[in-house]
């Protein structure tokens, strides 16, 4: 027993998220005890299944790595690749899954609501649906190709020990009770951070732990310089750890219970929000995809990237714009006039860096344009960032206060970040995943490149027909609400918006639908090549090829 | 201080301090004898290689 506990055998890192996890333990069983409302009731159990699960596997992983070396630095770690790889396409298909169905609610209302099952109504499903694809499967796929690319551009093991996994599984579990919460009705009404203050104090162990390891990977790198993707990571990292501690301050109304209000009050609030809001998608999904642009294209193609001065002023000009945009989403608030016009006119200031990236991104190809016909995901990958180009010429369009009198509480908005969303994160994040999957278990190529050019094609279609109903449907609507007739009043009733856009509410489904057709056909494709499967049909060609028989 | 010193602060000295710091950047990028570590730091993704096994190669 002694020889058990020697120092040899003790894994410090291990021992820490043990007591870490018994400190959880501990609190979550008091919360279950002392629980002043059932949702609170709810989530404190989870805690505590999840703590004891984790001790449970701790203790097995200890018992079972004895006689083997641990955390070798030798080796990059990638099994936890393999788990962000399979967590990123679980909640991916979660995420589309509930888009389309409240994508469904929306379009035949009498047939999709349920009076009786309060937790599929619209209003808790709607934020289901923008966490579980921005925070989950966004969020996952950030994990997971953060760790393989700072690994593999610094030629040095993970750092931390059992401290990624710690990362991985505690974010998780952030993730289920973000979830279960809105299931339940547990919000504090701040748009894309509705999670209440306990949720809000385990991301940000689990995102300062996150930062660390990141950092001293980083610190133990066996380059000189750190690539640029890696800057890109880190900006993300340190910015949304900034963004959700100050927008999430609040203060909990009791502590064995699910409600709590924020420090911040009427405007003041506001502008908390926005300028956490839009740098959540400034830094969430612009920065740390952008980082997966800068590695997988180059990587895929083997060619560097066109200009790696222009990638580095691209960084530092979008992390100093991209910050001070937020005002943009407060156009005829009492925001100061000032403060709105600020956020206008960084956001065109904007349109430098986003399309300096893109032209950063599009012209790694060139001399190899013919990967763009020969690959699907070098297609899907350079697509990506063609959407990404559209979408952020968009962008600062809408922020113009006088388009924004327009577009502004429209589907125009919709339609924005989805171009954003599925053409330029979720395709971006596919083609990484294709990558990744074929490079970590070590397949000489995908089970299937057709599938990929179904799930392309699929996938784009589906984004035409979201992005192009949005459009009509939020310029109509923007039109209709602002339309006099000749004695001064309101040509249109609010529910004759409404019904005017059911057509594009049915071509917006029939697109969403499409994309998450192809996402299935990804995770099919992406299953056989982890199992190192090869088509039937191509198994018969390619064992004719070497078959020279003896003549008899 | 007031609010309308704050404003006034961040629109004067807040918009040149941005500037100033940008332009830092701007010249870190662009410096001519940078350009040598640029090129190699740009090979870094491609020039990485295991033999197949996961282990880092120095």
């Amino acid at each position: 027993m002694a020889a058990a506990f020697s120092r040899e055998r003790i894994d410090v890192s291990t021992f820490a998220v043990g007591f870490l996890m018994l400190v959880v333990l501990i609190l979550s069983f008091s919360g279950v005890a002392n629980a002043a409302d059932h949702a609170f009731r709810a989530h404190a159990f989870i805690f505590l299944l999840a703590s004891a699960i984790g001790l449970a596997g701790l203790l097995g992983w200890h018992e079972l790595s004895e006689r083997q070396p641990r955390f070798d630095k030798t080796f990059y770690e990638e099994s936890i690749v393999k788990a962000g790889i399979a967590a990123t396409m679980f909640w991916g298909i979660a995420g589309f899954l509930v888009g389309l169905i409240i994508a469904l609610q929306l379009t035949f209302p009498t047939l999709f609501y349920f009076p009786e099952l309060g937790w599929t109504n619209f209003g808790r499903l709607r934020p289901l649906h923008t966490s579980a694809v921005i925070f989950a499967f966004g969020g996952n796929a950030l994990i997971a190709t953060s760790f393989y690319v700072v690994q593999r551009t610094c030629r040095t093991r993970l750092a931390g020990g059992m401290w990624p996994w710690f990362v991985f599984w505690g974010y998780q579990l952030f993730i289920v009770i973000a979830a279960t919460g809105y299931l339940m009705g547990v919000t504090q009404s701040k748009e894309y951070a509705e999670p209440e203050w306990y949720a809000d104090i385990w991301l940000t162990i689990v995102w300062v732990t996150y930062l660390a390891v990141f950092v001293a990977t980083i610190l133990r790198r066996k380059e000189p310089h750190i690539y640029v993707a890696n800057w890109f990571y880190l900006a993300f990292i340190v910015t949304i750890a900034l963004l959700h501690v100050v927008n999430s301050l609040s203060i909990p109304i009791n502590l064995a219970g699910s409600r709590s209000v924020s420090v911040f009050s009427g405007v003041q609030s506001a502008l908390i929000q926005w300028w956490y809001g839009h740098n959540a998608v400034g830094f969430f999904l612009t920065a740390g995809f952008l980082a997966i642009m800068y590695y997988f294209i180059p990587k895929r193609i083997e060619r560097p990237v066109w200009s790696y001065r222009l990638s580095i002023v691209h960084f530092w000009s979008l992390i100093f714009i991209y910050i001070w945009a937020g005002p943009h989403h407060l156009h005829y608030t009492a925001l100061p006039q000032w403060a709105q016009t600020l956020g206008m006119t960084f956001s065109i200031m904007l349109w430098m860096p986003s399309w300096g990236g893109m032209i950063n991104g599009l012209m790694t190809l060139s001399g190899a344009w013919d990967k763009l016909r020969t690959d699907p995901v070098v297609r899907m990958l350079v697509v990506s960032v063609a959407f990404y180009g559209m979408a952020t010429f968009e962008g600062p369009v809408m922020s113009v206060r006088e388009v924004n009198a327009l577009s502004h509480y429209t589907d125009w908005g919709i339609g924005h970040v989805h171009s954003g969303a599925l053409g330029w994160v979720g395709f971006v994040t596919f083609g990484a995943l294709y990558c990744m999957t074929q490079w970590v278990w070590k397949r000489d190529r995908l089970y299937s490149n057709a599938l990929v050019e179904w799930h392309f094609w699929i996938a784009t279609i589906g984004i035409v027909l979201y992005i192009t109903s949005m459009w009509v449907s939020g310029i109509m609507e923007g039109l209709m609400w602002r339309a006099y007739n000749e004695f001064g009043f309101l040509e249109y009733s609010f529910i004759e918006t409404v019904s005017a856009k059911h057509i594009s509410y049915i071509i917006r489904a029939l697109g969403g639908g499409l994309y998450l057709t192809g996402a299935l056909i990804m995770v099919y494709n992406l299953v056989r090549t982890a199992r190192g499967d090869v088509p039937a049909g191509e198994r018969r060609r390619s064992g004719a090829t070497p078959a020279i028989q003896p003549a008899e | 201080m007031t609010y309308e010193d704050w404003s006034s602060f961040a629109q004067t000295w807040g918009t040149l301090y941005f500037t100033a710091i940008f332009f830092c950047a701007l010249a870190y990028a662009l410096w001519p004898r940078n350009g040598k570590g640029f090129r190699r730091a740009a090979q870094l993704p491609i020039t990485e290689k295991d033999n197949g096994d996961d282990r880092p190669l120095a």
